[in-house]
C-alpha cells in the first residue's frame, strides 16, 4: 500500500509537470484553435535565457519575470511575423509551419547553448516536506502551487476582463468580433504571447526536476497533449486536472499493469480512447455545428 | 482547393495531349537511364527517393484526397518494413514476395485503425495519430516481441542479387526493382483517384455531410482510404528496409512521420506527381542543410520548410500547374491576338 | 659453387632486393596521397543523441591542431564529419557516401551501436576500415567474422562483469536492483551483469526497471526499486537520468551500494547536476581522467588537453568528458597512421589498428594502456574500480581487465 501511495505521488508530481505545458496548449487552442506543436520548444528556449540570466548573476524572482516577459514578446513576435502569413493557408500548412519552428528552436537552443544538461536553481526551499510517512520535494508542491496561481489568473483575465471576452469572442467568431471593432489580428497575437508566457513558467517550473537540456520537452510533449485531450482541450481547468491524471496513470499502470516499456503506447491507447469515448474530454464543451 | 481530378473538366488540345505522352515518355527514358549515368552511391539515394515517392504517394491519398491529417503514418512505414526484414531474416521468404506481403498486412492494420479514427476529426486525429507515430518505437522494442523483432538490435537483411544473371549490380537492380513497384504502384492509384472512389474521397474531404446525403457510405470510404494510404506506406517501408539493408527501432521514430508530412505539403497535396517531388525534397534537403551549417542542420531545414510554406504554398505540384496554365493561356493569346 | 647454385642466390638476391625496393615505395589506396588522409566521420549532431556531437566536434579541433604542428608524416588530414541523427538508414546513406562519393580512406568513430551495426557489413564488404567505433557493445571485437571493424572504449558487458565480481566479493547476500535504458546499451550492460553472477544472478536480482529517452523523470522507476527493498543498485543510465536517479533515490532515503555505469560518471556531466553530497558512495570504473578531479590540476596529461581546448574548441564544454574521450580517441587514430608510415592502404591501416603495443594518450589514467593483436581487437580493455568521495574519483584496487 505504501508503495502504491508512493507512486501515486510521484505521479502527482510528474503530472504538475504535464498540466503546466498542457495549460499552454489550451491557451493557444483557446486564442486561436491551433495545436501549436512548437510550444514544448518554445517553452524550453525561454527557459534557457532565463538560465543565462541567472548564470550571469541575476537573481532568481527579478529573472523569471523579466523572462515571462520576454517569452511574452517572443509569442506576440512569432505570431506576427511567422504565423500571421500561413493564417488563412489550410490546416496542414500551418502544421508545417508549427514543426518547422519547433525543428528551429530545437536546434537554435543546442547550437547556442550545447547539449550538456544544466542545472536549473528552484526558487523553493531545499528541505523536503513531510505529509504523513511520504517525503514530497518542496519544489514540486511549490510548483503545482504555481501551477494551480496561474490558472486562477487566466480564469479571472477570461471571465472578468473586457480584454479577456474580446479574445475569446476574436477565437469563436472572428468575422462578427471585426463587426464590432476587435483587432482580431491582435487578439490572436496577444493569445500567442499570453501561451508564451505560460509555457515559460512552465519550463522553469520543469527543468529544476528533469535538468535543462535541449531535448527536455519532446518527451513531456506528448504526454502535455494527452493531457489537454483528457480534460478537454478548450478547458483549461480541464488541462490541469488531465495533466494529474495522466501522471498518476502513467506511473501506477506503468508499475504495476503494463511495463515501463510501453508507457507511450498507453499514451496513445488514452489519446484514442478518450477521442472516441469522449471527445470533449471531461470538461470541454461539446461542440454541436449546423450543417 | 484545386485537385487534379476535378481539373479535367479543362478540353485539351489533341496537340496538347500528344505533347504530354512524349513528355512522360522521355521522362521515363531518363529515369530508366539513371542508374548508368551516375555513381553507384547516388543510385542508391534515388532508390531512397522512388522509396518515400511511394510512402508520400499513400500519405497524400488519405491527407491530400480525403482530408483525414495523419502524424503517424511512420509507423506504417515500420511495419511493412518488419514485415519484410522478418520474412526474410526468420522465414527465408524471397525479397520479391516480401513486398506484396507487408503491403497486404498494412492494409489490414490500417482499415482497422481507421475505425475508431471515424470517430476523430482534424486536429483530434492528427494528435492520435501522432501518438501512434510516437509509440512505434516502444513498442517495437518490446520484450515480447524481440524474439521475432531482434529488439533493440534490430534485423540485418542481406542485399538481392540481380536475377536471371543480368549484367547489373545489385544497386542497379534494386533501383529497377523498387521502380517498377513505383510505376504500379502509381498506375493503381491513379485509376484509383480519378474514378468514382476518387471523387467519393475528394467529396468527403470538402462537403462530408453532402456526400453522406448523395449516397457515398462515408464510414466505409473513409476507413479504406486509412487502409490503401497504409497499404501503400507499408510497401514503401518494406522496399525501403530491403534498399538500406537494416531494421531497427531508432530508424522509425516521430521524426520519420514529421518528414512524411513535410514531403507531402511541400511536394503538393492531392496530387500524385507531388509525391516525387516531395520524396525529392525529403531526401536531398536535409544533405544540403547539412553542408550549410553543421551546427544546426534542423534549423535551416525548418526555415527552408517555413519558407516554402510563404512562397509555394500549393505545394511544387501546385506551382507547376499555375506556371503551366499561365503559358498555356499567354500561348493561346498570341494566337489570338494574331488572328485578328 | 655451381653455375646453378650462382644462379639460385643471383635470383634470390634480386628477389630480395626487389622486395625492399618495393617496401621503400608509397602505397595509396583511394583517400591517401602524398599531400593528404580523408577520414570519414559520422555522428549524431542532430537529433536524441546529439549530446555527443560535441565528441565530432573536438577530435575535428584536434586533426586541426596535428595539422598546424605538420599533420602525420608530411600529409595533412582532411577530416570530413557528417550528421546520421542517430539514425541507422541515414548512417547507411552518410557511409556509402564517405566511402563511394568523398573517397575516404577510412571511417573513424561512428557513433551509436544501431548506427554501427547498419553499415557493418557494408564496410566489411568493401573493405574499408570502421575504426575505433565509439559504442561499448561486445560485437566489435570480432576479427574472424568482421576484420575490418574495430572498438575502442572498454565493453560494457566486461565492466559490468567488474561491478558483478565486487559485489559478489563484498556483499554476498546482496539484493541488486537494476535501472536501464531500454536499448542496446543499457540491455548489454544488463546482461554484463547477469553474466557476472553467474548462477547467482536469478536469486541476487531482485527488480528491474526500465526507462525511455522520451521519458521526463525516473523517479517513477526509482521508487519502484526501493520498494523492492534491494540494497544495492546498479544505475545504467546515461547522464540526464542517471542525475535524476543519484538525486531521487537520495531524496526518497534510499541508501542503496550504488554503481553507475562509466558512461554517466562524469563529474561535470552528471555528479554535479545530481548534487556532489548525494553522489558520495557511488562506484563506478574509469579509463579516463576527469577535467572536475583535483588530483589533475597540474597533471602534464590534462593541461595539454586544456590548452589545446582553449586554442582550438573554445566553444566546447570543458566540463564535458565527451571532449576528452574524443581527444583520446583521435590521439589513437593519428598514432595508428604514424605507424602506417608510407603505406596507407586500408589493409595496412587496419594490420597497424591490430598492431598497437602499449600505446598511451596521457589522458587516460594511469596505468592503463592500448594493445591490439590479430585476435584482440579491443584497445582499451583494463579499467580501475573508483569510488565517489564527494570532490573526485579515487581509485582503489588494481587494474581490471588485461
Amino acid at each position: 500500500m505504501d508503495a502504491f501511495l508512493n507512486q501515486v505521488f510521484a505521479g502527482l508530481a510528474t503530472g504538475g509537470i504535464y498540466a503546466s505545458v498542457a495549460l499552454a496548449l489550451v491557451m493557444i487552442y483557446q486564442a486561436t484553435h491551433h495545436v501549436n506543436f512548437a510550444q514544448g520548444e518554445m517553452a524550453m528556449f525561454s527557459t534557457y535565457i532565463a538560465w543565462a540570466m541567472i548564470n550571469a548573476g541575476m537573481p532568481y524572482w527579478p529573472a523569471f519575470f523579466l523572462t515571462v516577459a520576454i517569452a511574452f514578446i517572443l509569442g506576440v513576435l512569432v505570431e506576427r511575423i511567422i504565423v500571421r502569413p500561413v493564417e488563412r493557408a489550410p490546416v496542414l500548412s500551418v502544421v508545417v509551419v508549427f514543426i518547422g519552428l519547433l525543428v528551429i528552436f530545437n536546434s537554435l537552443a543546442g547550437w547556442i547553448y550545447t547539449y550538456t544538461i544544466k542545472v536549473f536553481p528552484s526558487p523553493f526551499p531545499a528541505e523536503p516536506v513531510h505529509l504523513g510517512a511520504h517525503l514530497f520535494s518542496s519544489h514540486q508542491i511549490g510548483a503545482v502551487g504555481v501551477t494551480l496561481v496561474v490558472l486562477a489568473l487566466l480564469y479571472l483575465f477570461f471571465r472578468y476582463t473586457p480584454l479577456g471576452l474580446a479574445m475569446r469572442a476574436a477565437a469563436q467568431n472572428p468575422d462578427s468580433s471585426r463587426l464590432v471593432g476587435i483587432r482580431v489580428g491582435w487578439m490572436l497575437a496577444l493569445g500567442w504571447g499570453l501561451a508564451g508566457a505560460i509555457g515559460a513558467v512552465a519550463g522553469m517550473m520543469v527543468a529544476p526536476v528533469v535538468y535543462l537540456d535541449p531535448n527536455m520537452m519532446s518527451g513531456i510533449l506528448l504526454y502535455a497533449f494527452a493531457a489537454a485531450l483528457v480534460g478537454g482541450v478548450d478547458s483549461p481547468g480541464g488541462a490541469v486536472f488531465g495533466g494529474f491524471l495522466v501522471g498518476v496513470l502513467e506511473n501506477v499502470l506503468g508499475t504495476y499493469v503494463i511495463g515501463n516499456e510501453l508507457k507511450l503506447a498507453f499514451a496513445l491507447l488514452l489519446i484514442v480512447g478518450v477521442l472516441v469515448v469522449r471527445p470533449s474530454g471531461f470538461f470541454g464543451k461539446v461542440h454541436v455545428s449546423r450543417v | 482547393m484545386t485537385t487534379e481530378s476535378t481539373t479535367a473538366a479543362v478540353p485539351v488540345s489533341a496537340a496538347t495531349s500528344r505533347m504530354r505522352v512524349v513528355a512522360y515518355a522521355v521522362l521515363l527514358l531518363a529515369v530508366c537511364a539513371l542508374p548508368f549515368l551516375v555513381s553507384n552511391y547516388r543510385t542508391f539515394q534515388f532508390t531512397l527517393v522512388l522509396v518515400y515517392a511511394i510512402a508520400l504517394l499513400g500519405l497524400n491519398i488519405l491527407t491530400g484526397y480525403n482530408g483525414q491529417i495523419s502524424l503517424g503514418h511512420g509507423a506504417f512505414y515500420a511495419i511493412g518494413a518488419y514485415v519484410a526484414a522478418v520474412l526474410m531474416d526468420k522465414f527465408g521468404v524471397p525479397y520479391y514476395l516480401t513486398v506484396p506481403a507487408a503491403g497486404v498486412v498494412c492494409l489490414a492494420v490500417g482499415f482497422l485503425f481507421g475505425l475508431p479514427a471515424l470517430r476523430l476529426e482534424g486536429l483530434y486525429l492528427a494528435l492520435a495519430t501522432f501518438g501512434l507515430g510516437v509509440s512505434m518505437p516502444q513498442v517495437l522494442k518490446d520484450k515480447h516481441l524481440e524474439h521475432w523483432t531482434g529488439g533493440v538490435q534490430g534485423i540485418v537483411i542481406i542485399k538481392p542479387d540481380p536475377p536471371f544473371g543480368l549484367p547489373l549490380n545489385q544497386d542497379q537492380w534494386l533501383y529497377y526493382f523498387t521502380l517498377a513497384v513505383l510505376l504500379i504502384m502509381f498506375l493503381l492509384g491513379w485509376n484509383l483517384l480519378r474514378g468514382r472512389i476518387g471523387r467519393s474521397l475528394v467529396a468527403i474531404r470538402d462537403q462530408p455531410v453532402a456526400a453522406e446525403a448523395m449516397g457515398v457510405n462515408n464510414a466505409l470510404y473513409k476507413s479504406l482510404a486509412f487502409g490503401v494510404s497504409a497499404m501503400y506506406t507499408g510497401v514503401a517501408g518494406a522496399l525501403g528496409a530491403i534498399a538500406v539493408q537494416f531494421v531497427a527501432p531508432d530508424s522509425f521514430t516521430i521524426f520519420l512521420s514529421i518528414t512524411f508530412l513535410i514531403g507531402i505539403v511541400i511536394g503538393g497535396l492531392a496530387s500524385i506527381s507531388g509525391a516525387i517531388y516531395g520524396a525529392l525534397f525529403i531526401q536531398f534537403v536535409p544533405n544540403i542543410a547539412d553542408q550549410i551549417s553543421k551546427a544546426a542542420p534542423w534549423a535551416i531545414y525548418g526555415v527552408f520548410m517555413i519558407g516554402f510554406m510563404y512562397v509555394m504554398p500549393v505545394g511544387v505540384a501546385g506551382a507547376i500547374r499555375i506556371v503551366w496554365a499561365r503559358i498555356r493561356h499567354r500561348t493561346k493569346g498570341g494566337d489570338n491576338s494574331q488572328k485578328s | 659453387m655451381s653455375t646453378k647454385q650462382l644462379l639460385v642466390s643471383a635470383a634470390i638476391a634480386g628477389l630480395a632486393l626487389g622486395t625492399s625496393a618495393a617496401f621503400a615505395q608509397k602505397k595509396y589506396d583511394v583517400g591517401a596521397t602524398d599531400t593528404e588522409i580523408k577520414i570519414g566521420n559520422i555522428m549524431p549532431y542532430s537529433g536524441p543523441a546529439s549530446a555527443y556531437g560535441t565528441i565530432g566536434k573536438a577530435a575535428g579541433a584536434y586533426f586541426k591542431k596535428i595539422n598546424d604542428e605538420g599533420g602525420i608524416n608530411g600529409r595533412k588530414i582532411n577530416f570530413i564529419s557528417v550528421d546520421d541523427g542517430y539514425s541507422p538508414p541515414k548512417t547507411v546513406e552518410m557511409a556509402r557516401r564517405l566511402v563511394e562519393q568523398d573517397q575516404v580512406l577510412l571511417i573513424w568513430g561512428p557513433l551509436g551501436t544501431p548506427p554501427n551495426t547498419a553499415i557493418q557489413k557494408y564496410m566489411n564488404a568493401k573493405k574499408v576500415p570502421q575504426l575505433f567505433v565509439y559504442t561499448g557493445a561486445t560485437k566489435w571485437n570480432d576479427p574472424k567474422n568482421n576484420p575490418w571493424t574495430m572498438g575502442w572504449q572498454p565493453n560494457y558487458q566486461t565492466e559490468a562483469a567488474i561491478y558483478a565480481k565486487h559485489i559478489l566479493k563484498t556483499k554476498p547476500d546482496a539484493k541488486i536492483a537494476i535501472l536501464f535504458q531500454n536499448d542496446d546499451y543499457g540491455k548489454d550492460y544488463v546482461k554484463g551483469l547477469e553474466d557476472g553472477l553467474g548462477d547467482k544472478a536469478k536469486s541476487m536480482i531482485v527488480a528491474r526497471a526500465s526507462y525511455e529517452t522520451s521519458d521526463p523523470t525516473v523517479d517513477s522507476q526509482i521508487v519502484q526499486l526501493q520498494g523492492s527493498g534491494a540494497n544495492v543498485f546498479f544505475n545504467v543510465t546515461t547522464p540526464k537520468f542517471a542525475a535524476q536517479a543519484i538525486r531521487k533515490a537520495y531524496d526518497i532515503g534510499w541508501k542503496p551500494v550504488q554503481y553507475l555505469n562509466n558512461v554517466s560518471a562524469s563529474i561535470g556531466a552528471t555528479l554535479i547536476p545530481a548534487g556532489l553530497d548525494k553522489s558520495v558512495g557511488l562506484i563506478s570504473t574509469g579509463y579516463l581522467k576527469d577535467q572536475a578531479e583535483p588530483e589533475w590540476k597540474d597533471d602534464k596529461g590534462m593541461n595539454d588537453w586544456r590548452a589545446f581546448m582553449a586554442k582550438y574548441y573554445p566553444e566546447g564544454n570543458i566540463k564535458d568528458g565527451g571532449n576528452i574521450s574524443g581527444y583520446g580517441n583521435a590521439q589513437t587514430l593519428v598514432q595508428v597512421l604514424k605507424q602506417c608510415g608510407d603505406n596507407l592502404t586500408r589493409e595496412n591501416v587496419m594490420k597497424q589498428a591490430a598492431n598497437l603495443k602499449n600505446f598511451r594518450t596521457e589522458v587516460l589514467l594511469p596505468g592503463i594502456t592500448i594493445n591490439t593483436g590479430p585476435d584482440d581487437f579491443a584497445p582499451i580493455q583494463s579499467v580501475q574500480l573508483a569510488r565517489f568521495d564527494g570532490k573526485e574519483w579515487v581509485r582503489f584496487g588494481e587494474i581490471l581487465g588485461k
